[in-house]
Order: structure tokens, then sequence, then C-alpha cells
């Protein structure tokens, strides 16, 4: 991962708070906006360092908390708790399977809205909640769910077409290539 | 397995976290305003880009189209004239009225209109942010309203924008009137996270006779909303905790899910 990869994670992070603030489609249809960060963190947490899963949770939660009437910076680390545990466990998941980041884009999608509310009822705010909410968690971790490999297949194009490429080394050498010749040397 | 940059790392997140919501509200409100302005492009943009196919269906749309449009709306400002004629003629008399009975002088309402510029991305709040700020002269707590009634109130106030928590909210609790006999009032409070058309109208009088279609308008108590904006109308009403009050489902007049344009009320 190099400081390309994490600016174009940063970006995306930045697009993504700010379409879910301006495009209410998802509202209107469905009854509740889907979150593209937990999806977003997942694909993080599975490809880049740390210090990358630091700097989303940190400026994806603040600029989420900026849109939103949550207090600033309690997004941050309900963010940092899904990113944390992928990232230790990352050798023994599959992350190239669509399946697996479907997977881990639902918990991680369904996780985030529970723990943020945790936090806000433990902050003495109120939230509006009610049995609507289980249907709004519902469509919140399904619409998670599809958008992470959709999220994986974009960030792996954009790393492919814009970053840079590590040049594959060949084992043929010109200077050791033997001359077929009928000539004496 | 754990390297020590990782643990900084770690470290970091939790500290920046506990510090930034540990920050006085004043600081944070700030800071959060701060943070918003980096969007502020992308807001341009957007406002662009949602108003390029209503520009674009402008241009294409044929000349006999425009004809009947300018006709219709002659015929409108004509009926409107006629209605202010009748309004101004209402009001002199409701002014000499207050004279001869020595009644305090109504201040007529001072309106701004505002665009809508996002809606909270989070599920569990119902606010809007708008494109009027304090160099407008907005302030915290003025009451946002549209054609068809109340919408919410300012909650916090930047240069350029303001945020707006609308009905329905927990933070945004209005004193309500019904327009019955007995003119029972009462609080509006959520009803659901997932209608946004219902709010439920409660604390009123066990002896309330409520019916289905009157009107609620505000109360003027709580000295943030003026008295009399239309609110909704009854849905329907219960007894509630064993008959000690009663609680109304309210159908809000305005529609909350699909705001692009507010006023905001002066005082």
């Amino acid at each position: 991962m190099n400081a390309f990869q994490t600016s174009l994670i940063l970006a995306f992070a930045f697009l993504a708070v700010f379409a879910e603030a301006a495009l209410d489609a998802p509202r209107h249809w469905l009854g509740a906006q889907v979150d593209l960060l937990p999806g977003l963190m997942v694909f993080t947490a599975l490809n880049a360092g740390l210090p990358t899963i630091a700097m989303l949770a940190i400026f994806g939660g603040l600029w989420f908390d900026t849109l939103s009437a949550n207090p600033l910076g309690i997004s941050i680390l309900p963010l940092l708790a899904i990113g944390w545990p992928v990232y230790l466990r990352r050798d023994l998941i599959l992350r190239d399977l669509p399946f697996a980041q479907l997977v881990l884009g639902a918990a991680a999608s369904a996780a985030m809205p529970l723990v943020t509310i945790l936090m806000l009822l433990s902050g003495s705010q109120e939230p509006l909640i009610g049995w609507g909410s289980l249907w709004q968690l519902i469509v919140m971790t399904a619409g998670g769910a599809a958008a992470t490999p959709l999220i994986f297949a974009l960030m792996n194009w954009c790393n492919h077409a814009l970053g840079y490429q590590v040049r594959t080394e060949t084992s043929f050498r010109l200077d050791r290539e033997i001359q077929r010749s009928r000539k004496k040397l | 397995m754990f390297k020590q940059k990782n643990y900084f790392a770690l470290g970091a997140v939790i500290v920046v976290a506990v510090l930034i919501l540990s920050l006085p509200a004043s600081a944070t409100t700030r800071l959060k305003f701060a943070i918003s302005s980096w969007f502020l492009p992308l807001f341009g943009l957007a406002d662009t880009a949602q108003r390029l196919p209503a520009d674009l269906a402008d241009t294409v749309l044929p000349r006999r189209e425009l004809l009947q449009q300018i006709a219709k709306l002659r015929n409108e400002n004509q009926q409107l004239k006629e209605q202010q004629f009748q309004t101004a003629a209402f009001a002199r008399e409701n002014e000499q009225l207050r004279t001869s009975l020595n009644w305090r002088k109504q201040t007529p309402w001072k309106l701004k209109l505002a665009n809508v510029v996002t809606r909270d991305p989070a599920n569990w709040w119902r606010t809007i942010d708008i494109d009027l700020g304090s160099r407008d002269g907005i302030s915290n707590n003025l009451p946002v309203l549209t054609a068809s009634g109340l919408v919410g109130r300012i909650s916090s106030v930047d240069k350029a924008s303001a945020k707006v928590v609308l009905i329905g909210d927990p933070n945004c609790r209005v004193s309500a009137l019904v327009e019955n006999a007995a003119r029972d009032t009462g609080v509006l409070l959520a009803s659901g996270p997932l209608d946004t058309s219902l709010v439920q109208l409660t604390y009123l009088a066990s002896s309330a006779n409520l019916k289905s279609g009157q009107n609620v308008v505000t109360s003027g108590l709580g000295g943030i909303f003026p008295k009399g904006i239309p609110i909704g109308q009854i849905v329907d009403a219960r007894s509630v905790e064993f008959g000690l009050y009663t609680e109304a489902r309210v159908k809000l007049n305005a529609n909350l899910g699909s705001l692009e344009q507010v006023w905001v009320l002066f005082p």
C-alpha cells in the first residue's frame, strides 16, 4: 500500500459521505440511507496498513458526523472497531472471493449503526429509534453487503488504472542470449 | 504480531476520538462547520447537476406550451391580486379592532427563502442543511416552514449555512393546538423512524374530543414558534396511561421527505 492508495481511499470516503447526504433516493424507496463507509473500511483493513485504517476511521468519521446531527467524533470508534478485527484476521480471510466480501460487508454494515447508537445512548443522546429501526438496520446491512464487492471492484480497478504497477522481472537477459550460427566465432 | 507503529496508530485514533468527543459544544459546532466547508464545492456541483435536466427541458419546451403557461399564470396572478385586496381589507379591519380594544399590534411575518443543501446521512436523526447562515441574519431557534406548514427550527448556524432540525426528530418538540371547540393543546413528539409524514401529538387532556381531520396548528407556547402556523391534521387518537392523557397521530401538511426549498421565519 502506498500514499496514492491511501489518498484514493480517503477521496472515496469523502465522496461517499457527500453522496449519502446529497442523494435521497435510497431513503425514498427503502426508508433508510445505505452507509458505504463500513464496506470501504473492510476493503482498507484487508488491503492497507493500520495507519491507513486509522486515517480512514478519523477522517471518515469526522466527515460523516459533520454532515449529520451526531456529536462530532462519535463515528470514529465504530469505524475503528470494524477495521481493527478484520485487519488482525486478514491472513485467514479469502479476500478475493466476492462471497467473503459480501459477508464481511454485511457484518460491518450491521455493526456500525449498532455501535454508534449504543455510544449515543450511553452519552445521554436521544436518537430516533423504534421498531422501524429494525427495517432500517436490515436495509443498511443488505445495502452495505451489496455495496462491498462493488467497492472492492472499483478500488482495485482504480489502483490498477491509476496506481503505480510493479514491473515484472523476466529471466530473459540479452547479454546471455545463446547465439546460434554456422559462423565460427 | 503487532509492530510498535501499529500500536501508535491505534492509540492515536482512540486519543483523537476521545479528545474530539470531550470538546465543549461551542468548539465542536465551530469545528463541524469548518469541516463541512470542505464539501462546499461539491454542493455547488450537485446543485448544477440537479438543475441541468430542468434547464435542458426548458430549452426544448414548445412555444404553444409556454403561451399556455403564461395564460394560466396571468389568470392565477389576477386571482391572487383579488385575494390580496380582500386580505388587506381584513388586515385594516383587524388593526382597527385591535386599536379599539387596546390590544398589542401583530407584527407581520418576515420570511426568507432557503435551498435545502443536504440531508442527515444518519438514519436516526431528522435534520437538513440550508444555504442561509448568520450572514443572512439567521440565528438559532428560528422557525422553518413551507407553504403547506411547519417544518422545524434552526438548531445551529454557520456563516453560510444552517442546520434545521425537523418535526419528528427527538430534538424538535413543538407545542401544538387542535382547532376544535375546546382548543386542546399538546406537545408534538417523534412517532417512528420510518414514516416522516406522521408525528405523535401527546399530553392532550384525557377529555379531549378529537376527530379525524381536525387541524393542528402551533399554540405559540414555548416562545419559539409563533401561534397559528399550520402543522397538520389529526389521523386518530387513543387514551394512554390508563386514561391519564390522550395521544393522537398527526399527518403533517409539509412533505418532509422531499423538501427542496423552505422559508425561514424571522420574528
